[in-house]
């Protein structure tokens, strides 16, 4: 079934996956039941007139002159719901349902990683509770 | 699974041959964590178990006598005493050195690292005046990692998310099964370079080997110089200016930006053509198999 040609459908638009949560566009999507690929482009670098305060203060704390490892986070979109996929858990974190949420992608990928580094840092993340029961030092 | 015969599985339903070569269709969806996210919680940068350092508290270990062991068990209790900078002293090529820090801290290693050298790391910022061997920053997480001369095979391997950096050359299959971050060479890279990358970004400044980019799933591969041959499913697309901007940001950041600038870069990515993950594909597999 693979390695002659991409089965999947293009991103069109910012709301797609919130507008219509499953996305089956092309034919092979339509016939597996899935939508193929990322909600989200992978590959977006981000764009520094975006940044905001709080992110600004972590790269200087940190002593990065960018983002780091925060680069690689964007905002997705899980089951009609924007949510930002947490590596520490290996699962996606809604964002808060009231939150208003900016109209480009740009935005909202500073949005997202403002809010994973808020909880991820957070004696609520699940990494907290994991470490006290399994660290080894 | 053994006692069934292609023809019995033949006759059976999708879910049932799943179920009866062992193994379940697994639905990603619906597994949402329903967080407590409280918004007034008190602001914090680093984990909260990392210890509060100083990056102005500065200390140097001479290690030529101590084993692996010891020197990272010496720079957990350093950072445990508010040690920001800690200078490693001859570490004589030791191997994982500096693996599993999870905290900020400006570590500076005289001289050059062994196998594995500052795996696993989650925010430090790492100078090696030195070479490193096979698989530095495997596995790392954030922070910088900036190596002064050249680096062994598997550079960044598994990398998920910083900047690891490597002022000469590097060995074969660099960032191979890379999952985030930045990985920026100033000179040349070996073959099998970016061999199922799955998203991140890799510059290499001069040439590239055999395979670059084999079987990548996503991520982003820019490369100054030559290319030998591209992977499978490798294939070329136009640097956007948002791809120039990143480029020159992150080049000057390192001192490694060419003096023609960006222009020049050719950007590799993924034809997508591999991407064959699907409910119906594990039964497809084991059946052709």
């Amino acid at each position: 079934m693979a390695g002659t040609q991409y089965r999947g459908s293009e991103i069109k638009d910012v709301n797609q996956f919130m507008d219509d949560a499953k996305s089956l566009e092309s034919e092979r999507e339509q016939e597996i039941g899935q939508h193929i690929g990322y909600r989200y482009d992978v590959n977006l670098v981000p764009d520094y007139k975006h940044i905001t305060p709080y992110l600004k203060k972590y790269m200087e704390i940190m002593g990065w002159d960018d983002l780091n490892w925060l680069e690689d986070v964007h905002m997705g979109y899980e089951e009609g719901n924007a949510a930002v996929f947490d590596r520490n858990v290996n699962g996606w974190v809604r964002v808060p349902s009231d939150w208003d949420l900016p109209d480009n992608q740009q935005d909202r990928d500073m949005m997202a990683r403002e809010f994973l580094l808020k909880f991820q840092m957070s004696d609520r993340h699940p990494l907290s509770s994991l470490r006290k029961a399994y660290m080894k030092f | 699974m053994a006692s069934l015969s292609s023809t019995e599985l033949k006759k059976l339903s999708q879910e049932e041959r799943v179920t009866a070569l062992g193994m379940r269709t697994e639905q990603l969806t619906g597994r949402s964590m329903f967080i407590e996210f409280d918004e007034d919680a008190e602001e914090r940068f680093t984990y909260p178990w990392a210890p509060d350092v100083d990056y102005n508290k500065r200390t140097e270990i001479d290690t030529g006598d101590m084993t692996e062991t010891e020197v990272n068990s010496e720079i957990r209790s350093l950072m445990d005493q508010g040690y920001g900078t800690i200078v490693i002293k001859d570490p004589r090529g030791k191997h994982s050195l500096g693996v599993g820090i999870l905290n900020r801290l400006n570590l500076i290693f005289e001289g050059s690292l062994g196998y594995f050298g500052v795996g696993l790391i989650d925010g430090p910022n790492v100078r090696i005046n030195g070479r490193v061997g096979w698989s530095c920053g495997e596995n790392m997480m954030s922070g910088t990692i900036v190596v002064e001369k050249n680096a062994g095979s598997t550079f960044g391997a598994a990398i998920r998310g910083g900047d690891l950096v490597c002022k000469g050359s590097v060995g074969s299959r660099t960032g191979i099964d890379m999952k985030g971050g930045s990985i920026i060479v100033g000179g040349d890279t070996g073959a099998l370079s970016g061999f199922m990358m799955q998203r991140g970004r890799m510059v290499v400044c001069g040439n590239a080997g055999k395979n670059l980019g084999d079987s990548m799933y996503d991520g982003t591969i820019y490369i100054g110089g030559e290319i030998q041959s591209l992977g499978v499913d490798a294939i070329e697309e136009p640097l956007s200016d948002l791809d120039k901007a990143w480029l020159t940001r992150k080049l000057t950041q390192y001192g490694l930006m060419p003096d023609k600038g960006v222009d020049h870069f050719t950007k590799i990515v993924a034809g997508k053509m591999l991407w064959n993950y699907d409910n119906l594909e594990p039964t497809e597999k084991k059946l052709i198999l």
